[in-house]
């Protein structure tokens, strides 16, 4: 079978020693990393993103992966141990987790998430592996107005998504889609508000934005709230779950990944979302619904496994379509476009040792990751005793260098500053970042069709509802716009992304 | 109940006042740059159209602030002093990267920061400047090769 033969091409790709090796270097620095408190997998990556310049495109992208399922592992540590999120999709981790570990099972909750996260992964790769090609093909089919539709429903559900007022996401995406033409106009060659500054002539770059809000401004607001991290401070002891809990998370965790794995291929969808469906329906079916709350095995292996089935499927547009889904993977159209990998349709034809390379070394840091953490745990748990006085300046400092390496130049490290200070305004206005670094990484492309589908059409935009595609995208933008103003959708909303 | 145009939520009104700001300047800038019509954009029309969307959305986020059913929010005081010391400790890093080489560079960044947090102590920041920068030598500079001017550029 053709999956089975693309399978084995990724496996002679991801199975070399040496990849093995910056897969396994990409977890241990994703989990180190992302167990600090405060420190999401966005900032995780922008940070390590510099590790892998020096490396060739398949390796780096090996370990960015690796990296990336690292740091959302960490921060599920950091959830239970501490009852603080990591990232945004651990939030509901630390509902029951952080209970089961005021009850001394930290080692449960921790080995649950693992191997809850295992499986999720194991099941998403296989359907990564076997969505790629259809869709790709699908994608072939796609002109400029059909991918303006699908980016446009991309940056609408995101928005949706994001917390706080939708209009006020949307407002973000727009901003962060005029910061994106920012530099030479690929059509007419016009330095379009560059104001003569040559290093803004290749447009604002991703990296130091992301670290300005998501890494600087972030150490700002963590220096206000000086309250103490609640460490649960038993030693963690036991990790076996019993016959018992086994029962519970089995069917939480088919569920979970059933969930995740669908939830994660929309735009705009990933692992935040699937995770808060899981809990909502984990809490749902159970029959004893007043455990949730109370350290429920449920609550731990359903939004566990979903969230990491939903970061793994999550790759599906990206790497079939070319559109990343959310914000981790706008970075990673980053990292790959440093390497000059344009993502889209063409990766798999053109580069199909690189694309099942990384389906299946995907698998491989699922795997690294249950064989490192249950043994490491308590290492882990000890990074959380560090005071926050001697982390932060060690964050800036990684962030810094990490800057400063993307052009051997400190105009970036100066970009940095100025978003340091526009993302701690975003941060007191309540405004989602998210929305605006997806409107940044989306809107070159975004341009580009929107011209090219008016050229072909001769100036007419009614071309864009008449065909039966982008018309069927757009409606789905139109619906999702319509359903978060109806009043009962909207407040279930805000309690749902309320943290 | 406040009669007429009071603003009810200072957080929402500042924010759409931000778009709007924002939106000014880009459509004021991108009036520079040729228009072209919609079937031949040229590369003022994309921004121009974006700009005047941001408007319109600022000025809906403005108004809506405004509304008698608005939520009560006031402005979020800033941490300016906290801003500062992380913000210009970056700042001190680019500036003294190359003059001062990437030892002196990183020993300001890690003293200049560490002054944000209220737990601030000499010897604490001192020790951990010293642990941070040999780290730094052995991972960045030695570890991956990447260029960075390890010494003041009068050695060089």
């Amino acid at each position: 079978m053709d999956l089975f033969h693309n399978l084995a091409i990724g496996f002679s790709t991801a199975a070399q020693p040496a990849n093995l090796l910056y897969a396994f270097f990409g977890c241990l620095l994703g989990t180190l990393i992302g167990v600090l408190p405060g420190l999401g997998p966005l900032a995780t990556i922008a940070m390590l993103l510099p590790i892998t310049y020096a490396l060739p495109p398949d390796s780096a992208l090996i370990m960015l992966a690796g990296i990336y399922y690292g740091a959302q592992y960490g921060g599920s540590t950091t959830a239970i141990v501490v009852n603080l999120p990591g990232e945004s999709s651990s939030v509901v981790t630390t509902i029951d987790g952080y209970q089961m570990a005021k009850q001394g099972r930290a080692g449960v909750a921790l080995a649950t998430a693992a191997i809850g996260s295992f499986f999720a992964g194991c099941v998403a790769t296989l359907a990564l592996a076997a969505l790629a090609v259809p869709l790709t093909a699908t994608a072939l089919l796609f002109g400029p107005k059909e991918f303006f539709a699908l980016m446009i429903l991309g940056l609408i559900l995101a928005s949706v998504l994001s917390s706080g007022p939708f209009i006020e996401g949307i407002g973000m995406v727009v901003l962060g889609m005029l910061l994106s033409l920012v530099g030479t106009d690929l059509s007419s060659g016009t330095q379009r508000f560059a104001f003569g500054i040559p290093q803004l002539f290749d447009g604002l770059d991703f990296v130091p934005l992301a670290m300005g809000i998501f890494g600087f401004a972030e150490i700002v607001k963590n220096l206000e709230q000086d309250d103490k991290l609640s460490l649960v401070t038993q030693k963690i002891a036991n990790l076996f779950p019993t016959r018992d809990d086994f029962r519970r998370m089995i069917p939480a965790m088919l569920r979970g990944t059933a969930l995740g794995t669908l939830l994660g291929v929309l735009p705009g969808g990933g692992a935040v979302l699937s995770s808060f469906a899981s809990y909502t329906l984990e809490k749902k079916l159970s029959k004893h619904p007043e455990q949730f709350g109370k350290g429920a095995i449920e609550g731990v292996a359903g939004p566990e496994s979903a969230n990491n089935a939903g970061a793994q499927t999550s790759f599906i547009p990206l790497l079939t379509l070319g559109v990343p889904s959310n914000v981790v993977m706008a970075l990673m159209v980053g990292a790959m476009n440093i390497h000059n990998i344009q993502p889209g349709p063409e990766v798999m034809t053109k580069n199909p040792t690189l694309f099942w390379g990384l389906i299946v070394s995907m698998w491989i840091g699922n795997l690294m990751l249950l064989i490192l953490n249950l043994p490491l745990v308590g290492l882990w748990v000890k990074l959380l005793t560090i005071p926050y006085r001697y982390l932060f300046p060690a964050i800036m400092v990684f962030c810094s260098i990490g800057v400063y390496s993307i052009n051997s130049g400190t105009f970036e490290v100066y970009e940095a500053a100025v978003f340091c200070v526009f993302g701690y305004a975003l941060i007191k206005l309540q405004l989602p970042a998210a929305p605006l670094l997806l409107g940044l990484v989306l809107g070159p492309a975004i341009e580009e069709n929107f011209r090219r589908a008016m050229v072909l059409s001769r100036g007419d935009v009614s071309v864009l509802v008449t065909s039966p595609l982008s018309a069927s995208l757009l409606a789905a933008a139109a619906i999702a716009i319509v359903l978060i103003m109806l009043p009962a959708i909207r407040t279930r909303r805000e309690e749902a992304l309320q943290e | 109940m406040m009669i007429g145009f009071a603003i009810r939520n200072q957080r929402a009104f500042a924010s759409g006042a931000l778009f709007l700001g924002f939106a000014i300047f880009f459509y004021v800038v991108a009036l520079g740059y040729p228009g072209g019509t919609a079937a031949r954009m040229g590369p003022g029309y994309f921004p121009r159209l974006l700009a005047i969307v941001l408007a319109a959305i600022g000025l809906a986020v403005m108004l809506g602030s405004m509304k008698s059913t608005a939520d009560l929010q006031s402005l979020h005081k800033w941490d300016w002093k906290g801003l500062g010391w992380v913000t210009g400790s970056v700042v001190l890093f680019a500036l003294l990267l190359f003059p001062a080489g990437l030892i002196g560079a990183l020993f300001v960044l890690i003293m200049v920061s560490s002054k944000a947090s209220p737990e601030f102590t000499w010897k604490g920041a001192l020790a951990n400047a010293a642990v941070l920068i040999a780290l730094c030598l052995v991972v960045f500079v030695y570890g991956l090769g990447l260029r960075l001017p390890v010494w003041p550029s009068i050695f060089n």
